[in-house]
């Protein structure tokens, strides 16, 4: 009974752990639905946002505001991107615009660096990384407080999202985008705009993925490594499903702490390092487009 | 004027420059440098770096496959040698070095294999798998460090025909040999039919299929002497250069170096990865030495190598907008204003020569 309840705490654990890889993931689906750009830039940003948040905390602005101007400076950064980087090279072949975007990223990690320094912030949500009382008390399970505040966080953002894509004007528009630019601006749908609202929503997720992380592990370099895994989660779940960033990172979630506590201590830990890779392989050997994403058919 | 072929794939140009090269490299350099720390700190990690460059551009430049794990290949032959010279210590030194490049090659057949069926950002992570994947590898199994557990683990003297090549020069004469017979192979295999049914992949890979290339044997062919190279830089890197081995001295770090020597150099071509590894490596030391100078030390190094990343990911951003085929195509039209001359070869990407 213990182990079956041990069990069950792990997969739950993994399974709060990866809706945090979930929120990474969506900021780049938002993206690559919008533009079928793959925006490696995605952890930088992450990274970026939530530095500049504790940053502008320090400097003495109160939560809302520090909130309010990180929300504002990463519309700005969407924009710059779109203006300096993404223009200038549309219509390039997609791995010209993921160098681009690997570009970006060192642009903006090495921004955050230089401006706010390097060493590890700690940052207070006013949510403790602990089990909760009660449910330790009556359920004999542990979870961390954290972990359910990601998840709920994650949850609400998708239901956000998934609303906005289905069911609002704009959303209607950037899907029209996604499917043919040249068709959709030509009936007059403001390509610039919608691309603005695109990045900005974006460096929203960035945010608050950012400060999930950031609590847990402090605000450092680190989690730019981190939001690398929201590759593989993408690969299992594909590049343009919402549904599928969510999936693909429960999956990795689960499968990264089971193996890291029933495999790990023979090998001397550490497995949670490459085990999301090795797992997109093998999705990537059964089915290339992902669970969720489009067939991709490629032509002469 | 024109660049007809006259050994080989090589004009009369080309022997000159590649002549003039080696003799800059063999008797010029090692008569005139007389400090060791131009041989230990900059042109050993050079000419290391610039041939694990080399190998980017293979799978990269000529074969079009987004590849991010040349470190962890590199890393594989390092700790290879380092095997081989342990346990097989009657084994040669340039054979060893090759065995080494060659387990590091067959660890590229197998994470090359998904490039088969995916490409971009996929097989991106796919070779991420390889990085990460490796390192762990050698870093939690003792018997690839000899169950050292101090962490830093003494190369061992590289030793050819009983004389052991210890000093700066002598290691320094040592990378260079083997870079230049690499290099000049690379050339070979780029300009002949390998090189071109890589290209023929990269342009349009079903066009390929369909003219009668294999895309399984061109594709791992290209994966596999990728890694075969950076094998061997690994190897040199590590022995030369840090003079011990330690994973983590090839993370994930390294090959966004490697990924922006190439980028920055220029995609597919050769001197691209020269002129790539040397800016790459030149220019934080420039920055520092720079920012000592004008600001007595008021900078932090961290945000230095801040400042580093800034200015390396703009110039990515920067080439890839103004000038996609990167500073050898500078350099080469440097060279056609100064000497009148052009060589335009068919090298290129297809969608990177055509400017928007």
């Amino acid at each position: 009974m213990i182990e079956v309840l041990f069990f069950f705490e792990v997969v739950l654990a993994g399974m709060l752990a990866g809706t945090m890889y979930s929120l990474v993931a969506l900021g780049f689906v938002l993206i690559y639905k919008a533009s079928s750009t793959f925006n490696f830039a995605q952890g930088a940003m992450v990274f970026f946002a939530v530095l500049s948040f504790v940053g502008f905390m320090e400097l003495g602005m109160p939560f809302a505001l520090a909130f309010l101007v990180t929300v504002l400076l990463m519309v700005a950064v969407g924009y710059a991107t779109e203006r300096l980087v993404l223009g200038p090279l549309t219509g390039q072949n997609e791995d010209t615009l993921l160098m681009g975007t690997i570009g970006l990223a060192f642009v903006l990690q090495g921004l955050a660096q230089a401006v706010w320094g390097v060493e590890v912030r700690r940052l207070d949500l006013g949510i403790g990384d602990f089990p909760i009382p009660w449910v330790a008390d009556n359920l004999g399970i542990f979870v961390s407080a954290l972990d359910v505040a990601a998840g709920v966080v994650s949850a609400v953002l998708i239901v956000l999202l998934v609303l906005l894509f289905r069911f609002t004007k704009m959303g209607l528009g950037l899907r029209a985008v996604a499917d043919d630019p040249g068709a959709a601006a030509s009936i007059g749908i403001p390509l610039k705009t919608i691309m603005l609202m695109v990045w900005s929503a974006a460096g929203f997720v960035a945010l608050v993925a950012g400060m999930m992380w950031g609590a847990r592990a402090g605000v450092q370099f680190a989690l730019v490594d981190l939001a690398l895994k929201a590759l593989p989660v993408l690969i299992i779940g594909g590049f343009s499903s919402i549904p599928g960033a969510i999936i693909g990172g429960l999956i990795i979630g689960v499968v990264e702490k089971t193996l890291e506590v029933y495999v790990g201590p023979s090998f001397g830990g550490g497995i949670e390092g490459w085990a999301p890779y090795v797992l997109a392989i093998f999705f990537l050997l059964w089915r290339p487009e992902g669970l969720f994403g489009e067939k991709i058919i490629r032509r002469v | 004027m024109t660049s007809k072929p006259i050994l080989g794939p090589y004009s009369q140009g080309d022997i000159l420059r590649l002549g003039a090269a080696m003799a800059v490299t063999f008797l010029v350099l090692p008569l005139i440098i007389q400090s060791d720390y131009w041989y230990s700190s900059i042109l050993i990690p050079w000419l290391c770096l610039a041939l694990a460059a080399i190998g980017q551009q293979f799978v990269m430049g000529y074969a079009g496959q987004l590849a991010l794990g040349a470190a962890g290949f590199m890393a594989a032959g390092a700790f290879a040698l380092y095997n081989i010279e342990l346990r097989l210590p009657w084994m040669p030194f340039p054979l060893a070095l090759f065995f080494s490049g060659l387990i590091a090659a067959a660890l590229g057949v197998l994470f090359g294999l998904p490039s088969l069926r995916v490409r971009g950002i996929y097989l991106m992570v796919a070779t991420l798998a390889a990085q990460f994947f490796i390192i762990w590898t050698i870093d939690k199994f003792g018997w690839f460090k000899n169950y050292d557990t101090s962490g830093i683990i003494t190369a061992q003297d590289i030793v050819i025909f009983g004389h052991a090549f210890t000093s700066p020069l002598e290691m320094y004469l040592v990378v260079a040999a083997v870079v230049t017979v690499l290099t000049i192979l690379a050339i070979n295999m780029t300009r002949g039919s390998v090189g071109r049914n890589w290209m023929a992949v990269r342009d349009m890979d079903i066009a390929a299929e369909s003219m009668g290339i294999s895309l399984l044997r061109t594709k791992l062919q290209a994966f596999a002497l990728s890694a075969f190279y950076c094998g061997v830089a690994g190897a040199l890197f590590a022995f030369t250069y840090l003079k011990s081995l330690e994973p983590v001295a090839f993370d994930i770090k390294l090959s966004f170096q490697i990924l922006f020597m190439v980028i920055l150099g220029g995609l597919g071509t050769i001197n691209g990865a020269f002129i790539g590894a040397g800016f790459i490596l030149l220019f934080p030391v420039v920055l520092n030495t720079v920012g000592n100078a004008w600001f007595h030390g008021m900078i932090d190094a961290t945000i230095i190598s801040a400042i580093e990343q800034v200015v390396f990911g703009a110039l990515i951003i920067l080439f890839l907008i103004y000038e996609p085929l990167g500073m050898a195509k500078l350099w080469e039209k440097l060279r056609a204003r100064t000497f009148g001359m052009s060589a335009v070869r068919p090298t290129v990407p297809a969608d990177l020569a055509q400017k928007p």
